[in-house]
């Protein structure tokens, strides 16, 4: 280590070696790396093993292979796969605009109230997934009877089904639930963008005219480009990983007919074992590598190409 | 006129849709706590109606406090919670002075190495993770959640304290060394005590994933003796599924702590989005 680079005036003292930034450090560096990273590295490294004659053996990308083609695994993994891409996609259709949506409204100037309306709306957020799934599981049953109800003082009670227990729409109503929890995180986030846009931009633009719905379109959308372009690498990590939700409210098997399979119950289901399964530790570490992938592939794409080519406006 | 009476009705719509909103957020949380408080027939028969004297019940609050031990399933979801945040905090605040205060080689590299973790999940390493807890013999010990959620944590804390650290003026930590202080001691006498509003964000930020987690404790802690509040009442939930008032009388339990931290923290928490994470 080099002696500190001066900031002050006083004279430069060669010191000997800084040990106290080594003791600063170490603490983190110790359990990040042996909890984190070495666990993280390890489990990519098994995903290239496998028992052979029951011997631990290497077997290069055969896991994949085997995960990709085999007729056993072949066809849970892309239906977890696919459910996982209709998960994300229902998040960035539906909980990103209705973020934008209330930030917007909240950031209406001298708003009465919104103090109020952002702490009720990002409540949900906090809640763990054992109380939101459980909670909606009751809402949505037949057998309670509140969602017909509700529905019934609308007008819609013919609308109603058992959503959660139809292979065709189950995936759906759980995507929802998790879009209810987690509107707050896109709202807050864009609301502080929101705020962050100087009174004069507005100023300028309202002087020109421009108010209202166009105002939001031309002049603030661009400028929260980057708080949406973060909003939605967080949501891509956050479902490429979720699991808690979909225990919940479907169990491990991820019912009906594995229809709300994702990649996280799979993992779970294969490292793990359920009922008549037995727990596969190098699929597992196989299918953690496959989200590992996916996440990194998203996150990369969202680093090197989407954030280094948006334009930041400096106010 | 016509314009002020234009933006009358715009601001009214804006209300009416937040209201709106506010509704189907709060809603659900709502008719469990009411619930929560009724008996069978009346949860079942009027499911909207808020408890009457002749509807009150704690029938489900009893089989809950008898059946399921929740009293143990908090204090494990307390001491983990609490001391994961401790060390997160230590250990962060420490790696972020070293980060941010001193200039050495490797610097700049130490902070990408440590920044890591905020997009790569600790559980894609679930199935070494367990291994290597099966070796230290840690599974089914707090232990074992409290070091797992203390890595998880750091990424996040060193990131966001080491932004603040920078903020303290160097002319005070300069005095400081003149006067003779150690860089132990600039480090816990000068530095931490200004920073304490960022410590209060990141306490907050870190609290909330590691209570609500379901799958370390699922998989590193399901004896008995360790469950988690949120595994609790995720496995009571699953066994007592028919008994309509116990379900509700466990859920408004797991609800009432985080409404209660909540109610204290909310504003800590927003501004703490609102100001650091969007730059």
């Amino acid at each position: 280590m080099k002696p500190r680079e001066n900031l002050t005036d006083v004279s430069e003292i060669k010191r000997p070696r800084r040990w106290h930034i080594l003791v600063f450090l170490l603490p983190a560096l110790v359990v990040y790396t042996a909890v984190m990273i070495l666990p993280l590295v390890e489990t990519l490294r098994q995903s290239l093993y496998n028992t052979v004659d029951g011997q631990l053996t290497f077997v290069g990308l055969g896991n994949f292979k085997v995960l990709f083609g085999d007729p056993r695994w072949a066809a849970d993994f892309w239906n977890a796969l696919k459910n996982n891409f209709v998960f994300f996609l229902i998040h960035m259709a539906v909980q990103n605009p209705i973020g934008i949506a209330l930030a917007a409204m909240l950031s209406v100037p001298k708003l009465r109230f919104g103090a109020f309306y952002r702490t009720a709306i990002f409540l949900p957020t906090l809640l763990s997934f054992v109380i939101v799934g459980f909670i909606w599981k009751l809402i949505l049953s037949p057998i309670w009877g509140v969602a017909p109800f509700l529905l019934d003082s609308v007008g819609l009670r013919s609308l109603f089904a058992p959503w959660l227990g139809k292979p065709d729409t189950a995936l759906i109503a759980v995507s929802l639930i998790s879009v209810w929890q987690y509107v707050g995180i896109p709202m807050m986030l864009i609301y502080a963008a929101l705020l962050n846009i100087p009174d004069e931009v507005t100023e300028a633009a309202e002087l020109d005219g421009v108010t209202g719905w166009s105002q939001f379109w031309k002049i603030k959308l661009p400028l929260i480009l980057p708080a949406i372009g973060i909003v939605s690498i967080l949501t891509f990590v956050g479902n490429f990983n979720a699991f808690d939700l979909i225990y919940t409210v479907q169990g491990a098997l991820a019912g009906p007919d594995k229809s709300t399979d994702i990649l996280g119950t799979l993992l779970y289901r294969t490292f793990f074992g359920f009922q008549l399964q037995l727990g596969d530790r190098s699929m597992g570490a196989t299918i953690a590598a496959i989200m590992f992938l996916i996440i990194l592939a998203g996150v990369s794409l969202y680093l090197f190409g989407i954030q280094r080519r948006m334009r930041r406006y400096q106010f | 006129m016509s314009k002020a009476r234009a933006s009358y009705i715009r601001i009214g719509a804006v209300h009416a849709a937040l209201i709106a909103y506010t509704l189907v957020a709060l809603f659900p949380v709502f008719l469990t706590i009411a619930n929560s408080f009724k008996s069978r027939n009346a949860i079942f028969r009027e499911p909207l109606a808020i408890p009457t004297p002749e509807t009150f019940s704690l029938i489900g609050y009893e089989t809950v406090l008898k059946q399921g031990d929740f009293v143990g399933y908090f204090q494990n979801s307390i001491i983990v919670t609490v001391v994961s945040i401790a060390l997160v905090l230590l250990f962060g605040a420490m790696a972020a002075f070293a980060l941010s205060e001193y200039r050495f080689r490797g610097n700049t590299l130490m902070g990408l190495y440590l920044a890591l973790g905020i997009m790569i999940p600790i559980r894609l390493g679930t199935v070494a993770i367990l291994q290597g807890m099966v070796a230290a013999d840690l599974v089914n010990t707090l232990t074992a959640l409290i070091l797992v959620y203390t890595a998880q944590g750091l990424p996040l804390a060193v990131f966001i304290l080491s932004e603040f650290m920078r903020t303290v003026s160097d002319d005070l930590k300069n005095a400081g060394r003149i006067d003779g202080l150690s860089e132990y001691a600039i480090f816990l006498r000068l530095v931490l005590p200004l920073i304490r509003p960022a410590m209060a964000t990141v306490a907050v930020f870190t609290m909330i994933p590691i209570w609500n987690d379901l799958w370390f404790p699922l998989i590193l802690a399901p004896a008995e003796a360790t469950k988690t509040v949120t595994l609790g009442s995720q496995i009571f939930i699953g066994q007592f599924v028919t008994n309509w008032n116990a379900v509700l009388s466990a859920l408004s339990l797991a609800i009432f702590p985080v409404l209660v931290l909540y109610v204290i923290f909310s504003r800590q928490l927003i501004r703490g989005i609102t100001a650091g994470a969007v730059k």
